[in-house]
């Protein structure tokens, strides 16, 4: 189905349904209840899951097939962002334009950085993609103040002249007198739905949908490329490139034409986060950004499908859940234990909540790289070995196999 | 006129003179061996002829086309497959993919951005490399890791990898190199085979000496980067000269 087999098909189905279903499943705790700070299923953050999974994708699409890590690529999601809201500022604030432009223009950068750092292979190829992507960032933090707003960033103004007809988001100023909003032919990116059952309260956001529907579609052309000659190559490529060109194959074309497609990646989600979120910095490209979707990515499983979307999903989760949790939280929990006590596992703890859930995030990779070196999506393998295991002597007719 | 024609190549290494004023001519369906002691050049004149290293002086011919300045991927292009002294195969994919990555190169040229059709449906490919896999009795090994198999066996996979692809010229290193006797055996019989059947014109760097002569239709001998005789196999057996090079100047 869609050109992929019974296996994909599936996955790309489950992950459909998850995305349709996120803002249910990540509500699981009802409202005003001690758990409630557990739940994710807000617009804001719902919307950084997805768009970050489309940025760990693209990458996945270079390191998990090529092996080539780039460091460099905060500065294809900045320039993407930076594109993405030119569009909103000249054009309309319609967020069709600016998610095709910014694709286009990190695709083009993508070209030249890549043609420039892929004529060396390993370390000496991650650290020239390090080094642009730092020139990229005190490029935009300084030297090209006029088109990226330096310090301050970039956001829209009243004086924008968005030049497009009003039905198709042009226009600088509402007829209230404010900024307009990003929106798709009208309706508003922040526009939500709030469904309430019972204690749960649900929120429906239009911006999230039209992310995780821009992720659903990444998704799926990634799985077309794994699946196909030219992923077939990537892959060759990864596994000995001597062989490869002694078979004829010239890796340097499917190695540019992977760092643009994976570039491009970089530049949707950052077009995405433009139009979620209209407003830019120059931090977007830091480097901090670039190692943030190299541990999404080895955090959920490099070279496989699912897992840089499941990192990607977990690292958003930790950073904004996890951080948000404070002393007078922690002392309600171990309220139960006799003072000391209480004091103690507060003082323990306190480390890795709130600022120090990087700690926490530390921890938690150190123990994936260790035990799961392919990631969350193994150690769903093993589990699921794991039950499969289990059921196997209930089969009827079986014998039971001897424990190895 | 051979399908292969070097004329006076030399390469210099820094104070090295590797090679100087090699000739050599390949005919078209034969079998012709490069031997020689240890740092006569062999590899060096194999790199050269495969776009590895580019000679100082003298002309590389294919087919009435010089290779010289072409790289790799565009001489394999041209016709010249080569097989390394250690396989080289693509260990993380499965036998399987491993021959069907040179059918592709076979079919779509050196460069093909064939990202979305899957690779399951191109039919062709993939009877292509199903035949070459029963043609090496590996088909039952097809859905295998490659780094998981033996050194016979990825020398085997190496070789299907190269004829799947048609090459008029087979270049090959020391194939037998580490090999036990009857591995040894088995590999001259699969090259005699593969040079009557496919009409593959082969050229076969070695130290075993039963492998050259139970193969080799002409035999030049490299000595300190030169060429000391062209000759057929029955002619170098008892060559003053071949037993000079070999075991040093007799003492009187």
């Amino acid at each position: 189905m869609l050109g992929l087999d019974k296996k994909d098909f599936t996955l790309l189905l489950i992950v459909s349904a998850l995305v349709l279903l996120a803002p249910l499943l990540l509500n699981p705790f009802p409202e005003g209840s001690a758990m409630a700070q557990f739940n994710a299923g807000y617009p804001d953050l719902m919307q950084r899951f997805v768009i970050f999974g489309i940025f760990a994708i693209g990458f996945n699409i270079l390191f998990g097939l090529t092996g080539y890590l780039s460091f460099g690529h905060a500065a294809f999601l900045g320039a993407g962002s930076y594109a993405g809201m030119w569009m909103l500022k000249l054009l309309s604030m319609n967020v069709i334009p600016a998610i095709i432009f910014s694709t286009l223009i990190a695709g083009a950068i993508s070209f030249l950085i890549g043609w420039i750092s892929l004529r060396r292979s390993g370390i000496y190829f991650s650290i020239l993609t390090l080094a642009f992507a730092q020139m990229a960032f005190v490029l935009a933090a300084s030297v090209l103040t006029p088109i990226t707003g330096g310090e301050t960033g970039l956001q829209p103004a009243l004086s924008d002249p968005r030049i497009l007809p009003e039905f198709l988001g042009g226009g600088s100023v509402t007829a209230d007198g404010n900024i307009p909003k990003p929106s798709l032919f009208g309706i508003e990116m922040t526009a939500s739905s709030e469904v309430a059952v019972g204690n749960w309260l649900w929120t429906l956001n239009w911006g999230y949908y039209l992310s995780g529907f821009m992720m659903l579609v990444a998704f799926y052309i990634a799985i077309r490329i794994f699946r196909s000659p030219f992923g077939l190559m990537l892959k060759a490529v990864k596994s000995n490139q001597q062989r490869m060109s002694y078979t004829g194959l010239n890796t340097r074309p499917y190695m540019l034409a992977c760092f643009v497609i994976s570039g491009m990646y970089a530049g949707l989600a950052g077009g995405l986060m433009a139009a979620m979120d209209p407003q830019v910095g120059a931090e977007r490209m830091q480097w901090t950004a670039s190692g943030e979707v190299v541990l999404m990515t080895i955090l959920g499983g490099v070279g496989t499908l699912i897992g840089p979307v499941l990192g990607a999903g977990l690292i958003k989760y930790f950073e904004n859940i996890f951080s948000k949790i404070n002393k007078a939280t922690l002392e309600v929990w171990f309220g139960v234990f006799p003072d000391w006590m209480t004091d103690l596992m507060v003082t323990i703890v306190y480390p890795f909540i709130g600022k120090g859930w990087h700690l926490t995030l530390g921890l938690m990779f150190m123990a994936v790289v260790i035990f799961l070196p392919g990631g969350l999506v193994e150690g769903g393998q093993k589990i699921a070995k794991l039950f499969s295991r289990k059921k196997e002597p209930e089969t009827p007719g079986g014998e039971a196999k001897p424990a190895e | 006129m051979g399908i292969l024609e070097v004329k006076g190549v030399g390469k210099r290494f820094g104070g090295l003179q590797a090679l100087s004023e090699v000739n050599l001519s390949v005919k078209e369906n034969t079998v012709h061996a490069i031997i020689g002691p240890n740092g006569a050049g062999k590899s060096t004149l194999l790199n050269c002829l495969v776009g590895k290293l580019i000679p100082d002086t003298g002309s590389v011919m294919f087919d009435g086309q010089s290779v010289l300045g072409r790289s790799p991927h565009e001489i394999n292009q041209m016709g010249i497959s080569r097989v390394f002294q250690t396989p080289e195969i693509f260990g993380d994919l499965t036998v399987m993919e491993n021959v069907m990555i040179p059918c592709f190169a076979k079919r779509d040229g050196s460069f093909e951005l064939n990202a979305i059709s899957p690779t399951r449906k191109h039919g062709d490919i993939r009877d292509m490399a199903e035949q070459m896999l029963i043609d090496v009795n590996m088909q039952d090994k097809r859905n295998m890791q490659a780094s998981s198999m033996s050194r016979g066996d990825k020398r085997r996979l190496e070789m299907a990898m190269c004829l799947v692809q048609k090459p008029r010229l087979l270049l090959l290193d020391e194939p037998t190199a580490g090999m036990a006797r009857a591995d040894t055996n088995n590999t001259i019989d699969l090259l005699k085979e593969i040079n009557e059947t496919r009409d593959i014109t082969m050229a076969i760097i070695e130290h075993d000496m039963h492998v050259v002569f139970s193969l080799a239709q002409r035999i030049t001998v490299l000595a300190q980067g030169t060429p000391l005789v062209e000759e057929t196999p029955d002619n170098i057996k008892g060559h003053p000269k071949v037993r000079e090079a070999y075991l040093g100047e007799a003492q009187v």
